[in-house]
């Protein structure tokens, strides 16, 4: 446990310590990467509570990236155009403002994953992989075809959306911002799953059957999980949208829900900051082997193969070792 | 009025018939034990009881039917299951897996630690890094920390050594003089069970063919229904 509280620091550290020499070095780009990084990170956490902790394989967190990231791309394009958006008979006004979005994000995400948990979460194994990937398809060819807002083409948004305080178009201060939601989630991620809750969704996830006999309804407990999983993948897409100032259906797509899920096999599954090391490193891997060949995912891949066979705990369980209680993971 | 009571049980595996009419009653602060040979069904009743099995007839436990009960909601009225083979949740440690189980009443980590001091020193280690007596006690904790008025004990002490035996037989004990538990016992060994149980019923075969007191059970009836 030393072990890993010394290497979660350690990436925390490099985390903060990489854009903040970029700042002084006036390197914005590293910057942005680094923000990319932390927002995939956050995506990636957000899956890791349905996958770590409670087992569920889902192929389909893209949805909720996609919901967050069309939720800001929707409203700010509203208000950037001026328009109201017509809704049941409602105008709904457009807004810039970031806590708004983020709140509209998490609401519609969790929404969207209650719906789709409750009639998913009754399958398990490779049916519940395939109902969350058709879920997946389902948003992604919904969102090439809504013209209104872009479909294929997607939606631009020319101005960062603004945060109380905050120059966002400042990469630092955008950075600094995604980071903060990262630590906040990051610590409820590590209180959720040494609550008893989080105990609760792990034993149900070893063994639903010994769970019910101890009184843990497994289905309440996966789908709780399931919709807080899906409100932070979503506040991960409103970010990553607002990182881009774009949105497209690419972030419904199945790819998306694969390289979230890659991230946390890379880093650690079910370990508190190994989507964030999975993140790192594919960041990392994505400029600098994308700056060598365009076919760099052959080498991501390659060293997804190498985790998989050698490191089952990701990179996190490989310097680490096993983690010491059960707390959040199975590594 | 019974706290538990089966008549007329019937439950199968698939097309496989296990049990055929199973009629038995425990009452609040009884001990009872469920005793048979291999295969009469002893296991089967437990997983009934527990909702883990569909079964017909009448299931009540403290006047409501169970039958139409799932598991957890059977485990939530008071019936806590120490399952056959131990079957701790082997990636948490002893304080988590107490914990993940835990429901409010007297039953707390303090107290099942209290009743097994050797848990109490091992708070924070794996439970599959746990001996079997260890896991075995970990498994009867967790039971514990659902606070139920029903304690059903399918193998306890299968396969222990005889000393962690002894100390899951004196904690059973201290369970029926301390607390109004009632327990329903499933085990092999008939000295021990003759000095804390109560009562007997007797499966053969898918059905109750003997019940009564601990002390009219006689070499006789142990030797045409029990095997020893």
């Amino acid at each position: 446990m030393r072990r890993e509280a010394a290497l979660n620091a350690a990436i925390l550290v490099a985390l903060i310590a990489v854009p903040a020499w970029a700042h002084l070095s006036d390197e914005p780009f590293t910057i942005t990467l680094a923000t990319r990084a932390v927002i995939l990170a956050l995506a990636a956490v957000g899956l890791n509570i349905a996958l770590g902790i409670g087992g569920m394989v889902s192929f389909g967190h893209a949805v909720y990236f996609g919901i967050g990231g069309y939720a800001m791309g929707i409203l700010a394009s509203h208000a950037q155009s001026y328009t109201p958006m017509e809704l049941f008979g409602l105008s709904i006004e457009g807004t810039k403002s970031m806590l708004v979005i983020w709140l509209v994000a998490v609401v519609l995400s969790a929404l969207a994953a209650l719906v789709i948990g409750l009639l998913s979460l009754r399958t398990s194994g490779v049916y519940f992989i395939m109902i969350t990937l058709a879920f997946g398809q389902m948003f992604f060819f919904f969102s090439i075809s809504w013209a209104a807002y872009g479909g294929e083409d997607g939606l631009s948004i020319y101005v960062r959306n603004g945060f109380p305080g905050l120059n966002t178009l400042v990469p630092i201060q955008y950075f600094g911002l995604c980071l903060a939601i990262l630590l906040v989630v990051l610590w409820f991620n590590a209180r959720l799953a040494r609550s008893p809750f989080g105990l609760a969704l792990n034993a149900a996830r070893q063994s639903p059957a010994r769970a019910e006999t101890v009184g843990l309804n497994p289905m309440r407990l996966r789908l709780v999980a399931f919709v807080i999983s899906g409100a932070i993948t979503g506040l991960a897409g409103a970010l990553f949208a607002d990182l881009n100032r774009f949105v497209s259906p690419t972030m419904f797509s199945w790819q998306l829900s694969g390289e979230i899920t890659v991230l946390i096999i890379i880093g650690g599954v079910g370990r508190l900051m190994g989507p964030v090391a999975g993140a790192v490193v594919f960041v990392a891997l994505e400029h600098l082997l994308g700056g060598l060949t365009e076919f760099w995912h052959i080498y991501l891949g390659a060293a997804l193969l190498l985790v998989v066979l050698f490191a089952r705990g990701g990179l996190v369980g490989l310097i680490a070792g096993r983690p010491g209680g059960g707390g959040g993971g199975h590594g | 009025m019974s706290l538990l009571a089966l008549s007329d049980v019937a439950a199968s595996y698939g097309a496989s018939q296990a049990l055929f009419g199973v009629s038995l009653e425990v009452a609040e602060g009884e001990v009872v034990a469920l005793m048979g040979r291999n295969g009469m069904g002893k296991s089967t009743t437990v997983k009934a009881i527990c909702r883990m099995l569909p079964a017909s007839g009448a299931l009540r436990f403290d006047g409501q039917d169970l039958t139409r009960l799932p598991s957890h909601r059977a485990a939530r009225l008071g019936i806590g299951l120490v399952p056959e083979g131990r079957r701790c949740f082997g990636d948490l440690t002893v304080a988590e897996n107490l914990l993940a189980a835990s429901r409010a009443g007297e039953w707390d980590m303090d107290r099942v630690c209290g009743l097994f001091p050797r848990l109490g020193e091992r708070r924070g280690q794996r439970a599959a890094s746990l001996s079997g007596g260890e896991q075995q006690m970990l498994a009867i904790g967790r039971a514990l920390m659902t606070n139920p008025r029903l304690l059903i004990l399918d193998e306890a002490t299968e396969g222990l050594a005889p000393i962690i035996r002894q100390e899951i037989w004196a904690a059973i004990a201290a369970l029926k003089a301390k607390t109004g538990m009632a327990i329903l016992v499933i085990d092999k060994t008939l000295a021990e069970q003759r000095q804390v149980c109560d009562r007997a019923v007797i499966l053969e075969r898918g059905r109750d063919v003997w019940s009564g007191d601990m002390t009219a059970l006689d070499a006789e009836v142990t030797a045409r229904f029990v095997g020893v």
